[in-house]
């Protein structure tokens, strides 16, 4: 089933009810989700990922835009009429109602012609505990599991209705980091078996860009870029989206464009083609930097971390924008750790720069 | 310098110490046990004299060496103390009854749905807790008397079937209860009313429960609005109508046959206590010293 978000607006009276101010935690959503994909609703707290994914799912009204589910306007539709199924962040299973009854729950609401008998219902629980792999857990409450049973006793309580789309609201960040890349290969794994529209919104870009077929990536309640999530690493398209993707995080330097040349602080670093004379930010991912002993960018180095696989070299430099900046060099390099600079050649394609008011990504081919 | 420490001698200091607390201890909470018993233990012990025996009892005895049941069969046969017991019990259990489902509704309204008013509606329901029983009593009385409910089961029940206080600890509960919880059952179809019967009551239980145990426990001795409403000796609750036992029911003064009345009164809820002693006190030490 096919998601489409049509100028999707949300706003919420602000804290002074006399002053009519609002606060707009959704702005303008535009997205049409493609049937059976797995999408990543990415950004930091606050930036209104769970008011879209509490939109999709009826329990918010929006102020204005609408939303298509198929062909279908669900717009007004309460939540149980969308045929969607929603995973908590506290996963909200009934406390008192064993796995199996909390799997039902869903089943038992059911009227008119949708009404199933006893054994249908407990058919379907069990092909639904089944999926999860949590069979042997029906008779226990949900106090007697661990976090992760929890969140598969969620996932199939809200699978159990055959859902049309399905909604994660940060489904992981209640296990610990082991669980975590376990259970979100399980969810990769049940969206495709089930290949249920699934929607689930994170903080976590890692978790996000390494099981999504897309992602958004959203600020202030404003999409910033929708993607492929190998695209939008390679190409943000802007300062907030390359900040916010990739760990260790993007260096940004203050630079400038001067007659084709591109500087970072006096370093001429590379020449520059399609860009006019101004002051910009330059994005260098860890990855972009290869030591190299006549590279044109000189760096005071703090220190080198060993890290099995590759090396993470701190340096510092005078145009950088945060105190350290971070390298990620393959083991085959050498650093002399002895010396008190590194100079570092840079690979172009691991280069962004920003206009430096709007922060906006300037298109520029470095030569 | 000695610097050795003489454990044995610590231990013993310590030993003693503790046996002359324990011997405190336990003789004070016995002297207590004996002055709250005691008026049980009277009680039970003048229910068992025969009327004759106990009127010729000067200084009266600790123990009687011929008990006797007639005392109990004459409190059933000579007063109407069945019929006292069958209108509390059923006084009882409707006002119980119909006081849960009016306070689960309150709070529930009050807990989870939005209206306007809705915090100014609950601090007024707070303030009314702070007018004493007394003044409420007489609007009471007017009232019921205006609608001709004396003497009727429904003006004794009337008044009993809410409280302000049970609304507010039931509230306190319900709002403990994680709103993802009723999001998570909206999107599965659920109406309000079958949340608040599925989810809600089922996780409140334990505080129904208590609720339910000290409402009881109040109805069955309530004795100032019974007494004032009621005059037919049809309606009497065991409260008031001990008090008739008392003044005029066996034709004399018989206090061992009354003893006996009482007696019969109390066991229900002295079972209820024993059964739920436990649910009782944890209750009440979680919602606050009131009850």
């Amino acid at each position: 089933m096919k998601v489409v978000l049509q100028n999707l607006t949300k706003k919420f009276p602000g804290r002074d009810r006399k002053k009519q101010e609002y606060v707009i935690a959704v702005n303008d959503f535009n997205f049409e989700i493609p049937d059976g994909k797995l999408i990543g609703l990415l950004g930091p707290s606050g930036c209104g990922k769970s008011t879209t994914l509490n939109l999709i799912s009826g329990l918010l009204k929006p102020t204005s835009g609408r939303i298509f589910f198929g062909e279908d306007d669900v717009t007004d539709l309460p939540p149980e009429n969308r045929g969607i199924g929603l995973v908590f962040q506290n996963y909200a299973l009934y406390p008192h109602l064993t796995v199996k009854k909390n799997i039902l729950f869903p089943l038992e609401n059911l009227k008119g012609k949708d009404k199933l008998s006893k054994s249908e219902m407990l058919e379907k629980a069990y092909a639904a505990a089944r999926l999860v792999q949590i069979e042997e857990l029906m008779d226990r409450k949900p106090g007697e599991l661990s976090g992760g049973q929890q969140q598969r006793v969620a996932i199939a309580r809200a699978l159990v209705k055959m859902p049309r789309v399905l909604l994660l609201d940060e489904p992981l960040s209640n296990l610990d980091a082991r669980l975590r890349l376990q259970t979100r290969e399980e969810i990769r794994r049940i969206q495709r078996e089930t290949k249920i529209t699934t929607i689930f919104v994170t903080h976590d870009q890692e978790e996000a860009m390494s099981i999504s077929d897309m992602i958004v990536v959203m600020k202030a309640g404003i999409v910033q870029q929708i993607g492929r999530p190998q695209e939008v690493y390679d190409n943000p398209a802007n300062l907030f989206v390359a900040r916010f993707l990739g760990t260790p995080p993007i260096n940004v330097f203050e630079g400038q464009v001067r007659n084709h040349k591109l500087y970072i602080g006096e370093d001429e670093v590379s020449g520059i083609r399609g860009v006019e004379n101004q002051k910009v930010w330059v994005g260098i991912r860890p990855e972009g930097f290869v030591p190299d002993e006549n590279g044109p960018l000189c760096c005071r180095l703090s220190g080198v971390e060993v890290m099995g696989r590759d090396i993470s070299v701190v340096s510092t430099h005078e145009s950088s924008c945060s105190p350290a900046v971070r390298s990620i060099i393959s083991t085959e390099n050498r650093v002399d750790t002895e010396k008190e600079t590194v100079r570092f050649s840079l690979k172009p394609g691991k280069v962004f720069i920003f206009h430096r008011e709007t922060e906006e990504r300037i298109m520029g081919e470095l030569i | 310098m000695d610097n050795r420490v003489d454990y044995a001698k610590i231990e013993k200091t310590a030993k003693i110490r503790r046996t002359v607390i324990n011997v405190v201890t336990y003789t004070f909470l016995a002297l207590w046990a004996v002055m709250v018993l005691f008026p049980f233990y009277w009680m039970l012990l003048t229910s068992v004299k025969s009327y004759s025996a106990y009127n010729s009892e000067y200084i009266p005895k600790f123990f009687t060496l011929s008990p006797t049941l007639k005392n109990y069969v004459d409190a059933f046969t000579a007063v109407p103390l069945a019929r006292y017991f069958a209108n509390t019990v059923l006084f009882t259990v409707l006002t119980t009854a119909i006081m849960l489902v009016v306070i689960t509704l309150a709070a529930f309204a009050f807990a989870r749905l939005e209206f306007r008013g809705k915090n100014i509606a609950f601090l007024i329901f707070l303030s009314l807790m702070m007018i004493p029983n007394e003044l409420v009593i007489i609007t009471n009385f007017v009232t019921i008397t205006d609608w001709n409910m004396r003497n009727t089961f429904p003006g004794l029940i009337l008044p009993s079937v809410t409280s302000v206080f049970y609304i507010y600890l039931l509230k306190e509960n319900f709002e403990q209860i994680p709103d993802s919880l009723y999001y998570a059952a909206k999107v599965d179809g659920t109406s309000d009313i079958r949340y608040l019967l599925k989810v809600m009551i089922p996780i409140s239980k334990p505080t129904l429960i208590t609720i339910t145990i000290l409402k009881v426990i109040e109805c069955w001795n309530s004795y100032v609005w019974p007494r004032l409403i009621t005059d037919d000796e049809n309606y009497y609750l065991v409260s008031n109508g001990i008090q008739e036992i008392r003044e005029n029911g066996f034709g004399r003064e018989n206090i061992p046959a009354m003893m006996a009345a009482v007696v019969v009164i109390s066991v229900p809820l002295i079972v209820l206590f024993l059964i739920f002693r436990k649910k009782i006190m944890a209750g009440v030490s979680r919602g606050g010293t009131k009850g």
